[in-house]
């Protein structure tokens, strides 16, 4: 296609790349390099379906560590997830990953992550999303 | 072609015929695997559908409305309309598959929800279209496959891969567009 595109979304994903390392140096406890990583991995395999600030064919995920389950509400939720109860942990969320129909069957994901490395960077990426305070600092 | 190539190129052919059996025999114990717990547990499959359909809905309105914005080139344009078109075939088949199920298929949102959902407003370019559909369709791709092991109906499941080679196809297409380099890793959906 023509070169002015091209440029145009390079220098594009450059920026963002610079601002994304920003954001997640200034979150405690979260590996960058694992944050970028898990953003990498979170654009393949989950924007099908998540945005970070939207809900779309899933809730969106922007400070998803720390709220209680089934809890934006602009987001219309499976009545299994809104009997799941609790809070989204990084703990929680890598087994909602790894299983999303064992942890609560009949919702609305079926998606899921086999490799822990992969769950394990995703939930980086999501921590690095979310607000630093709430249930996100307790594993 | 010479002897030393045409040799070359019989070395190759029974080196791949030797690989193909070693492969369908791997993958053949994988799918038994796979099926067999698939038989164990109850079906999932209208709502894994459903899902696949919203998708498809909503990367129909994503192709109609920035087709409609004028920010692209015709040759753009076209190719655009192409995708739209096998987004429209996805949809077409899987609601029939929901409704033989005996399901009611999901309904596309507003256009206004898409707008807002996608941030279409904000699309201020071709380049910035390309690059908001390169994202979908990758996720899409990926999408598909991470979901065929929910199924427990194999021929869906096959739907299912060949959906997810078309949106490969497009991400392909879009990103080479886009001029980005095609990833180094194997596995580019996994």
């Amino acid at each position: 296609m023509r070169p002015s595109l091209s440029l145009a979304l390079r220098l594009s994903t450059a920026a963002t790349a610079g601002v994304l390392a920003l954001v997640i140096a200034a979150r405690p406890g979260i590996a960058a390099d694992d944050a970028a990583a898990g953003q990498a991995l979170f654009k393949t395999k989950c924007t099908a379906c998540h945005s970070v600030d939207a809900d779309r064919i899933g809730p969106r995920l922007q400070n998803v560590v720390g709220r209680p389950v089934a809890s934006v509400p602009t987001y219309s939720y499976s009545p299994a997830l809104k009997k799941l109860g609790g809070g989204w942990t990084p703990a929680r969320l890598d087994q909602w990953l790894s299983g999303t129909q064992k942890m609560a069957p009949g919702s609305k994901m079926f998606l899921q992550v086999d490799d822990p490395a992969q769950r394990r960077l995703i939930v980086a990426y999501l921590q690095s999303v979310s607000e630093p305070s709430g249930l996100a600092a307790k594993k | 072609m010479g002897l030393i190539q045409r040799g070359a190129v019989g070395d190759r052919r029974n080196f791949l015929a030797g690989a193909g059996v070693v492969t369908l025999g791997i993958g053949a114990i994988g799918m038994t695997t796979a099926r067999a717990d698939a038989a164990d547990r109850p079906s999932n499959d209208v709502g894994v559908i459903q899902t696949a359909l919203a998708i498809e809905h909503e990367g129909i309105a994503a192709y109609r409305i920035a087709g409609k914005s004028g920010l692209l080139s015709a040759s753009t344009l076209k190719v655009a309309l192409t995708f739209m078109g096998h987004h429209q075939q996805h949809r077409d088949s899987l609601a029939k598959l929901v409704t033989q199920m005996g399901g009611h298929p999901v309904q596309p949102k507003t256009d206004a929800d898409y707008i807002a959902d996608l941030k279409l407003g904000t699309l201020k370019s071709e380049s910035d279209i390309v690059a908001l559909a390169t994202t979908l369709e990758r996720g899409a791709a990926s999408a598909y496959i991470g979901q065929i092991n929910a199924l427990k109906d194999p021929q869906i499941a096959r739907l299912f891969g060949s959906i997810s080679a078309d949106e490969a196809v497009h991400w392909t297409t879009l990103n080479n567009a886009a001029g980005t380099p095609i990833p180094a890793a194997a596995y580019l959906f996994a």
